[in-house]
């Protein structure tokens, strides 16, 4: 038994840090918690939580069936709670759904038409990657999950700053 | 390149550890503290550190090529990378010195000022001490007259993927045998990996690992391996236990993902290291450090941190001429 404990956070049970100013503005730190916010987003609602100029962290609330997606660049994901499944497809034509300098996700209007690449199923603290040109869709029947992703910011990104950060 | 021109004496009759010169600054190591000297407008200056702080902080600069923008071993001596070259200074960000003109900031081409740290810390780490590792991990053999060495502990090499360790070709995922044990501060930490089922032919893009399992099994502290890449957006996880041994300044925004535990972050104006605020961030919790702070982390219990970094390299510039906000996000 180890005399260390490992402190993790989920939707459920989480403890949000604070900052204590002596000369600054809080709001220069962007801080959130990705759990509180993952409580207060719609289903897969791509949150950002970290931007450093055009690239993003988006946290998504897994709970049901995502949209199908694309991206013509790589992106990744981690799972910080629950067990979520990930289905990529090889897109027949990827470039006729993203041209190659699109940046972020791109959401299919329909079902994706190409190969199965494979399935995987992400628990606590799994990464996967989204490669470049496939399509993906998130999916988790059980209690709600949550993703960080590593993309760029596009068209799905939803910024909610003020809500979201301390201050 | 050329970098014979390092200047060091021999050893010490009293204590075996060499001195060191890099241009006017002059370093010299006995029992128990680093000394840095200078001469400014006639006078001469000295600072010293206790060895320990000051090996770990240059393990750091060492191991990370002197890092994003300025590396700050305490409150007085530093570097500033400017990629390919690099600021060595004393006193030029800390508000006193610098007002009472007392300071000393030289320039030195990378491979010359590499070759004279890597050197002096070679020369001054002791077979017996880890400056990577934790103070419960590693012993107080810093102290007292020079006593072997330790090349296997300071010659690691940061981990860097391609795309995503343990995809096929790209960095190995950690096990036991190539020296990554679970960390002793992670042995509740679950091992279970993803399930993976891949079509024939897919193998070199389908892939994922348990990323806390693999930070579980880091044999550093405060030394960030890379484990995603999208175009210039670098997830570097590291993890964390006592003190963040330098002041990191840094030349554009970083963010911090706490993935675990809890460090608290000492935030000071990087310009003249006036306190700013602490920053106490849990797990779950993601934060922005501004381009103009310099920071300092604590974790109580060794914890596992995402540092984001933006690779741009044409950011240091944009950030200095004020064409970008020091902080990431107005809201
Ligand atoms: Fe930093």
């Amino acid at each position: 038994m180890s005399e260390f404990k490992t402190v993790f956070g989920s939707l459920e049970n989480y403890e949000k840090g604070h900052i204590e100013i002596i000369d600054d503005d809080p709001k220069a730190y962007a801080f959130s918690n990705i759990f509180e916010v993952a409580n207060q987003s719609a289903p897969y609602e791509k949150v950002v939580v970290g931007k450093n100029l055009k690239y993003v962290i988006e946290t998504l609330r897994a709970e049901g069936d995502s949209d199908w997606y694309t991206c013509a660049h790589d992106e990744f994901v981690v799972c910080m709670d629950g067990e979520i499944e990930v289905h990529l497809v090889k897109l027949n034509n990827s470039a006729s759904y993203t041209p190659e300098n699109k940046e972020g996700s791109v959401k299919l209007e329909s079902d994706p038409e190409g190969p199965k690449m494979g399935r995987i199923i992400l628990r606590h603290g799994h990464q996967a990657l989204l490669p470049k040109g496939s399509a993906y869709r998130f999916s988790n029947r059980k209690k709600p999950g949550v993703l960080i992703m590593q993309t760029i910011c596009g068209d799905h990104s939803v910024e909610k700053w003020a809500e979201i950060c301390y201050s | 390149m050329s970098v014979t021109n390092i200047i060091s004496s021999t050893p010490s009759i009293e204590n075996g550890y060499c001195s060191f010169e890099l241009g006017s600054f002059s370093f010299h190591r006995d029992e128990y503290f680093a000394h840095i000297s200078w001469v400014v407008n006639g006078r001469g200056m000295s600072h010293t550190i206790s060895a320990d702080v000051f090996l770990r902080a240059l393990m750091r600069d060492v191991a990370w090529g002197f890092f994003y923008g300025r590396v700050n071993f305490d409150n007085v001596f530093g570097t500033t990378n400017h990629y390919g070259q690099v600021d060595m200074f004393a006193g030029s960000y800390n508000g006193d010195l610098k007002a009472k003109n007392l300071d000393l900031l030289e320039t030195f081409d990378t491979p010359l000022i590499m070759a004279t740290f890597k050197t002096m810390l070679d020369d001054w780490t002791n077979e017996s001490f880890d400056p990577f590792a934790a103070p419960d991990e590693t012993t107080q053999g810093w102290i007292g007259k020079k006593s072997g060495s330790n090349l296997a502990a300071i010659n690691r090499e940061r981990q860097v993927c391609q795309r995503q360790p343990g995809l096929p070709g790209d960095v190995a995922l950690r096990v036991d045998e190539d020296g990554y044990p679970q960390n002793r501060a992670f042995a509740d930490v679950s091992e279970d990996e993803p399930e993976v089922y891949i079509e024939p032919g897919f193998e070199s893009e389908v892939g994922a690992f348990n990323l806390f399992a693999f930070l579980s099994r880091s044999n550093v502290t405060w030394n960030p391996s890379i484990t995603s890449i999208c175009k210039e957006s670098l997830f570097c996880p590291t993890t964390e236990e006592y003190i963040l041994p330098i002041a990191h300044g840094n030349d554009r925004c970083e963010w911090f993902f706490q993935m675990s535990d809890q460090i608290d972050w000492k935030v000071e104006n990087d310009e003249t290291g006036q306190p700013r605020a602490k920053v106490v961030m849990k797990a779950g919790d993601i934060a922005a450090m501004p381009a103009d702070c310099r920071h300092t982390g604590y974790s109580p219990k060794r914890s596992m941190l995402l540092v984001w970094e933006n690779a741009n390299p044409e950011l240091p510039k944009l950030y200095a001429d004020g064409k970008l906000p020091v902080n990431p996000i107005q809201f």
